[in-house]
């Protein structure tokens, strides 16, 4: 069927901007039921946050599937313990949902923490903890004092919201049981905290040594490579840097308004955002010039150093079409832009849990006509790349389907993935993963890349020698056999 | 990535199988299962009445298994709709599913939030039907009760597909020569082998549920809403006429078995029996098929098997004796087993992931001297797996790749099988039905055997 046929929902009208007119948008509502949203749940947001953390334990207190669908599926790498990999469960069956499950919970945190000696536990409370009025504070309080580590119960409950709901909920367990705590003596004042990086595939370890030959250093990773001792001494920085907005920017404005500590906003994607992201930082320590300088030396050694392949890529990319859709709307700001270094239109922009003010700027950021989305789903986003014939589609696990099945390439942008998208060598990550599907010979054998109108060819950048037009056949450089 | 951060090894530790609690879990939730079973039905759409994270994590743990397209409606419980019940959302659900996807049939799973609240979906949808009864293309709605706290993921799939056939079945004309055959949790690879078994044997019959093309099809030339295939609601409503009823299951409980409804309103024959994996199993199948047919096993099978006893023959000796764990979901555990003791591997350790009464008698019907020594267990996670693998330290592992770990820290080769497999890219295209099935399997199981022994000698061989 084609793009006119397919019809978006009367009650998500609003979420749409057709890039047509006058820009307006509404977001910031509950999913629409049955309109097969993308989004998860408050318990998603909650685990999404906290899970990173290493050498804590995280108790899912509710029936096996929330638990089970979060066990050890993202690329949050650890330096040192990895206890964060594993899935622990109350697996509440019938009997602890009618009688409650307190006693099974203390007794599994009892268990655990003797066995692991962890240097905290989460408790999250699940749809069923919440709605059969588990007292899972008390429990972790007693605990707590049983124990002599923290436990720190989760309002996670997947029925109080979206993500973002748990993005909040999450912030206030680290805000109300960690931070504050340690001995903050031995922090130095050039000191950061970096919020909202989850270290998927060793991310902040890249960002981290950026921070560190400008003579910064780190205190807490919030939550990427987390440690517990570092959350509790996080309020002894000087400044906190948020990235991924919309999960931390809470924590960060609690600890503002209960320390004075100030913050920013930051993106590691992108040569634009990475290198603003140091500045930034190296700006709020401008007593120290030096800080300044150095920055600017790793950023122009950084960029030299990754721009010749870069433009190897753009060669081939320039002019190509993207649609983009993920959790958060300030990721998709630096993925607009780092398709404009490798030479791609954004043309369909979304995200789940944007803000007015997210997609008023997206809209002035991306190319002309470009469809704007919130909360969207698999029906809409068919029609919107059909819509605008996009050669490649930036997303998670859910969006990729829909992607190959119309024959479009995929880029993983989500927490599942195992490869750097981060920093400076992430930009050539994310520009060799882009071109590697974009470029695929695989789409000539797709159907619907078989019916569509030929692209104007451009000419060929170097014809292999002995070409023939048969050879074209099997080859990529679409050069057409020496007859073009 | 910085290497250097990286311990030679990062592992998560070695889980301790505290009484407890559950750690790394061997079995995912009721309505994973029912939204699998509800793909398998011509224009279906699974809807899960709860919150939305249910559908999202189910979606994204089942496209990673499939590569397909997966699109699960939620009802959006939002804190409102637990306190009010959450009728309104599952009619405006419905409604908006009806209207983008023009579906057939919507499967409606509970979620363990709505069973707990005490929505009644029999209810909503009787409510449902009498308020937009006139609507065009009103679909088939089929309610089950798939409570998270009460069976597992397999559970919830032989629930769905019960609840459907006691919804669409009716009698009309009695077909002695139809059969209903219900495969369970397979590969979709399976299931068109099943469907190529069948009709050699010129059999008329209704698979159910029938993912082989919802699953595992081709690349599109234009949008669809729902990929085709799927059993078709006409097929359904004719199994009130079939004469038998062949079920790839001895462990589920019978209730959940969709062929207790069949029998109890139709009198329909019932066959039950575990999977055909291997030699004896699928003889058994054939000797079935033969018997309904009233033809004798077609010439491409008997080929099929002679060439599969023949590679049993000539490779006998590097299975000889090898050790091997398996585990996974009752069914699957058993069919392995039995195929896993006639090529001469000996089980040490059969873990099933769910609690299941029936799954040690039905492994002692399937498996021919099952070793005393070996341990066998229900109701376990993979700490506990861990545990009885670390004492009994087979040379083989068989199941999921939730497995992955286990296998890296304990040195276990581990042949991928069953649900999930998220570390692979060939899950649905799995085969281990049929002689076909346990030729490849078979030979995976040796050559990962002969990798391990080649790897491990001191000398190169390029020839052993």
């Amino acid at each position: 069927m084609s793009a006119e046929e397919i019809k978006i929902l009367e009650k998500r009208q609003a979420q749409v901007h057709d890039g047509k007119g006058a820009f307006e948008m509404a977001c910031d509502k509950a999913s629409v039921a049955g309109s097969v949203s993308q989004r998860a749940c408050s318990f998603c947001g909650s685990r999404v946050v906290l899970y990173p953390i290493a050498d804590a334990i995280h108790i899912v207190h509710g029936p096996i599937g929330c638990a089970a669908y979060t066990w050890d599926i993202r690329g949050a790498l650890s330096s040192g313990p990895n206890l964060h990999r594993l899935s622990f469960s109350t697996d509440m069956q019938e009997k602890d949902v009618v009688y409650g499950g307190e006693k099974k919970l203390a007794q599994a945190i009892r268990e655990l923490v003797r066995e692991y000696s962890p240097a905290a536990a989460f408790i999250y409370a699940t749809c069923i903890a919440g709605v059969i009025g588990d007292d899972v504070k008390a429990v972790c309080k007693n605990a707590e004092a049983e124990l002599g580590i923290p436990i720190i119960p989760v309002d996670s409950e997947g029925f109080k919201g979206s993500k973002k709901a748990g993005y909040h909920a999450a912030c206030d367990s680290l805000m109300n049981h960690l931070v504050g705590t340690g001995d903050i003596s031995d922090v130095p004042k050039l000191s950061i905290n970096i919020l909202g990086d989850f270290n998927l595939a060793g991310e902040i370890w890249m960002i981290e040594e950026y921070y560190k030959k400008m003579g910064i250093e780190v205190v807490a990773r919030i939550t990427g490579d987390g440690r517990v001792e570092d959350i509790r001494k996080m309020h002894g920085a000087s400044l906190n840097i948020v990235q991924c907005s919309g999960s931390v920017t809470r924590l960060a404005e609690a600890i503002k308004k209960k320390y004075g500590i100030p913050y920013i906003r930051a993106s590691y994607f992108g040569i634009e955002d990475m290198s603003k992201a140091l500045y930034d930082v190296a700006e709020h320590f401008k007593e120290d010039p030096s800080v300044m300088a150095r920055a600017r030396d790793v950023v122009a050694s950084e960029v030299k150093r990754i721009m010749p392949e870069l433009m190897s890529f753009k060669k081939d990319l320039e002019g190509k079409r993207a649609a983009i859709y993920t959790g958060g709307a300030f990721k998709v700001f630096s993925l607009v832009r780092s398709l404009r270094t490798i030479g791609m239109k954004s043309v369909v922009a979304g995200s789940q849990t944007g803000t007015t003010e997210d997609y008023k700027q997206l809209h002035e950021l991306c190319d002309e006509g470009a469809i704007l989305v919130d909360d969207t789903n698999p029906v809409e986003l068919a029609k919107f790349i059909l819509e605008k014939d996009v050669d490649l589609f930036i997303g998670g696990v859910k969006e990729r389907p829909i992607a190959f099945k119309l024959g479009v390439a995929f880029c993983d942008h989500n927490h599942e993935r195992k490869i750097a998208l981060a920093g400076f060598d992430g930009l050539v990550n994310f520009a060799r993963e882009v071109h590697a599907s974009v470029m695929s010979p695989v789409w000539k054998f797709v159907p619907r890349r078989m019916n569509r109108s030929p692209e104007k060819k451009t000419a060929p950048r170097s014809m292999p020698i002995g070409c023939t037009p048969a050879m074209c056949m099997t080859c990529d450089s679409k050069c057409g056999g020496g007859e073009s | 990535m910085k290497a250097e951060f990286l311990k030679k090894t990062s592992m998560p530790p070695k889980p301790s199988s505290c009484s407890t609690p559950t750690t790394n879990a061997c079995k995912l939730c009721t309505p994973l299962g029912a939204c699998l079973a509800f793909r398998g039905f011509d224009g279906c759409v699974p809807f899960l009445h709860g919150s939305q994270g249910c559908a999202t994590y189910i979606r994204r743990y089942l496209i990673s298994h499939f590569r397909e397209p997966m699109d699960i409606a939620s009802s959006s419980f939002s804190e409102e709709t637990v306190v009010f019940g959450g009728k309104n959302n599952l009619h405006e659900g419905l409604f908006n599913v009806i209207r983008q996807y023009q579906p057939k049939m919507i499967g409606i799973a509970t979620t363990c939030l709505a069973e707990t609240i005490g929505d009644d979906l029999h209810l909503f949808l009787h409510e449902f039907k009498k308020e937009y009864g006139a609507l065009e293309g009103m679909p088939e709605l089929i309610p089950v009760s798939t409570p998270a706290y009460n069976g597992t993921h397999a559970e919830g799939f032989w629930w769905a597909v019960r609840s459907i056939v006691e919804a669409t079945a009716v009698r009309s004309t009695p077909d002695m020569d139809l059969t209903g055959i219900i495969p369970g949790m397979v590969s979709p690879a399976d299931l068109r082998h099943l469907h190529e078994i069948l009709k050699a044997f010129h059999v008329r019959y209704t698979m159910l549920p029938d993912y082989s093309d919802t699953l595992d099809g081709g690349s599109w030339d234009d949008y669809m809403r729902l990929p085709p295939g799927g059993t078709p609601l006409s097929s359904l409503k004719r199994l009130g006429d079939a004469g038998s009823l062949i079920s790839f299951t001895t462990c589920m409980p019978i209730p959940a078995r969709p062929g207790a409804v069949l029998s109890k309103k139709f009198g329909t024959e019932l066959h039950d029996m575990p999977l055909p994996i291997g030699v004896e199993a699928t003889d058994r199948f054939m000797k079935l098929l033969s018997d309904i047919a009233g033809l004798s096993v077609p010439m491409q099978f008997k080929r099929e098997r002679a060439r599969l006893v023949d590679a049993y023959v000539d490779a006998h000796k590097i299975t000889a004796g090898k050790k091997v764990a398996i585990f996974g979901d009752a069914d699957f555990v058993v069919s392995m087993t039995a195929f896993a003791r006639e090529i001469g591997l000996i089980p040490v350790v059969c873990a099933a992931g769910g609690r299941s009464p029936r799954f040690e008698s039905a492994l002692q019907d399937a498996v021919e001297n099952l070793p005393e020594a070996c341990v066998v267990r229900d109701g376990v996670d993979f700490s506990e797996i861990e545990a009885d693998v670390t004492a009994q330290s087979p040379d083989l592992l068989i199941g999921s790749s939730k497995a992955y770990v286990m296998s890296r820290r304990l040195n276990i080769p581990l042949v991928r099988a069953g649900f999930p497999v998220h570390d692979r890219v060939d899950g649905p295209r799995m085969l281990s039905v049929g002689y076909r099935g346990a030729q490849v399997l078979f030979d995976r199981i040796c050559n990962i055997l002969m990798d391990q022994r080649q790897d491990e000698s001191p000398v190169s061989f390029s020839y052993m």
